[in-house]
């Protein structure tokens, strides 16, 4: 005989709803009537029959996979749509930085170069003896180099110009010797450094650069050879003198 | 965005959810289609899925909802009486016998066959409950129903069910004994 009241419970503790003192409860009953034994015991049989019933059906495992194919993460895909456009940004940022480095560096470069460069004309400027060869025509400067520095140069002739080659003496820059000439034009005078292009080093200065602390400045390479040409002479009477020097080599 | 991936949610339901598409589908390809359905659209909005929320429940629901859309079942929810959850008067009180209690547990394609013949609505609480094991509340959560009438649903269930065991012994045994009388 199942007790009526008790039948409503049963499924509810079969299946593990039923915590605390309603399950016990329902396990003392149990214990203590046979009939709802009997009718648990046909439900928990029931239960274990459709659960191994129920898993009837297996799939293909071709299935499975194009199933997984489908969900699976495109790397590929995201990897353009996330990470190459990050890693565009980081290219960009690193060359624009490794860029900005060699500007910065090349800089540099050129402000302590031109900075040296007007030290020197100021120097020649300011000293007692601004020359150590002095001469009034370029046959006497040009064999006066000659053993002093490794290189040689040509000078112009300055006959019917303004200019006149007051002398010359050796210079030093970045540890390499090198040529000073000064020249005078009017009362102005010009000093025109030459020296070898490999002893510069990373003192370089861009052929475009047209001043400093504001004095006049021209450059050019030349045979091997880097010219310097520093004065406050006007920009015309700079680029005239710096073409004869040109047309000289 | 959740921190596990779908891939890594779904695919150890992916048998059992198959299973289940069979018993509600009754045919694998459709079965298969179903499936497909569920994990494309469980995809497209796992992003709206609260992690830490019950993952199992959330992709079951997504497939019994497009199976209630689908061709087989709309014609299968339109045969379920809409008075289903008031029927109980129409079922037969079941009685075990020691027998039937012994063929339940050898004969258990019978059990599939009673399994197949139930009326979807009780096929599919039967399954949620029995094999895929779920509590009643992840079932309220999978079916959309209160728990109450969880409790009632799978009440009814197990009684269609144990009456269409019956019938089939029935059935067997009368067939028996009309080989018997043949011989």
């Amino acid at each position: 005989m199942v007790c009526e009241t008790w039948t409503d419970k049963l499924d509810a503790y079969l299946d593990g709803e039923l915590i605390g003192a309603d399950a016990r409860a329902v396990s003392e009953h149990l214990r203590g009537c046979p009939g709802c034994a009997a009718e648990s015991l046909s439900r928990v049989q029931q239960k274990r029959a459709v659960q191994s019933a129920g898993q009837k059906f297996t799939a293909d495992p071709a299935f499975r996979a194009r199933i997984q194919q489908s969900i699976a993460p495109r790397r590929a895909p995201r990897l353009s749509r996330f990470w190459l456009p990050v890693l565009a940004t980081a290219m960009v940022l690193v060359v624009a930085g490794a860029v900005s480095l060699t500007l910065s560096r090349q800089r540099r470069g050129e402000q302590q170069l031109l900075s040296e460069l007007t030290d020197l004309h100021v120097a020649t400027l300011a000293s007692a003896n601004p020359v150590d060869v002095v001469s009034t025509d370029r046959h006497t400067v040009k064999p006066w180099f000659a053993g002093k520095i490794p290189f040689t140069f040509n000078l112009p002739e300055l006959q019917d110009s303004p200019f006149v080659l007051l002398g010359g003496k050796v210079s030093y820059l970045n540890q390499s010797p090198g040529a000073e000439l000064i020249f005078r034009v009017r009362q102005h005078q010009i000093s025109v450094f030459v020296f070898q292009d490999r002893d510069l080093g990373n003192l370089r200065l861009d052929d475009s650069v047209r001043s400093a602390v504001s004095f006049n400045v021209r450059t050019w390479s030349q045979n091997g050879l880097r010219y310097f040409a520093v004065s406050d002479v006007s920009s015309s009477d700079l680029d005239k003198l710096c073409e004869m020097l040109k047309a000289a080599q | 965005m959740p921190s596990e991936t779908f891939e890594q949610l779904a695919m150890p339901h992916f048998e059992r959810l198959y299973n289940f598409a069979c018993w509600l589908t009754h045919d694998r390809q459709e079965a298969e289609d179903l499936v497909q359905e569920t994990y494309a659209k469980a995809l497209k909005g796992f992003s709206s899925f609260q992690p830490g929320t019950n993952f199992r429940a959330w992709i079951y629901r997504i497939l019994r909802n497009a199976f209630l859309t689908s061709r087989t079942g709309l014609q299968a929810t339109a045969t379920v009486p809409l008075d289903l959850e008031e029927d109980e008067e129409q079922l037969p009180a079941v009685r075990e016998t020691p027998e039937s209690i012994l063929l339940q547990r050898s004969d258990w394609q019978l059990v599939q066959e009673a399994l197949g013949q139930l009326p979807v609505t009780y096929r599919e609480i039967l399954l949620l409950c029995e094999v895929e094991e779920m509590s009643y509340q992840e079932i309220s959560a999978t079916l959309s129903i209160p728990m109450g009438t969880v409790m009632s649903r799978l009440s009814r269930a197990r009684r269609a069910l144990r009456a269409a065991v019956q019938e089939m012994q029935n059935g067997a045994v009368g067939a028996e004994i009309k080989g018997r009388n043949r011989i």
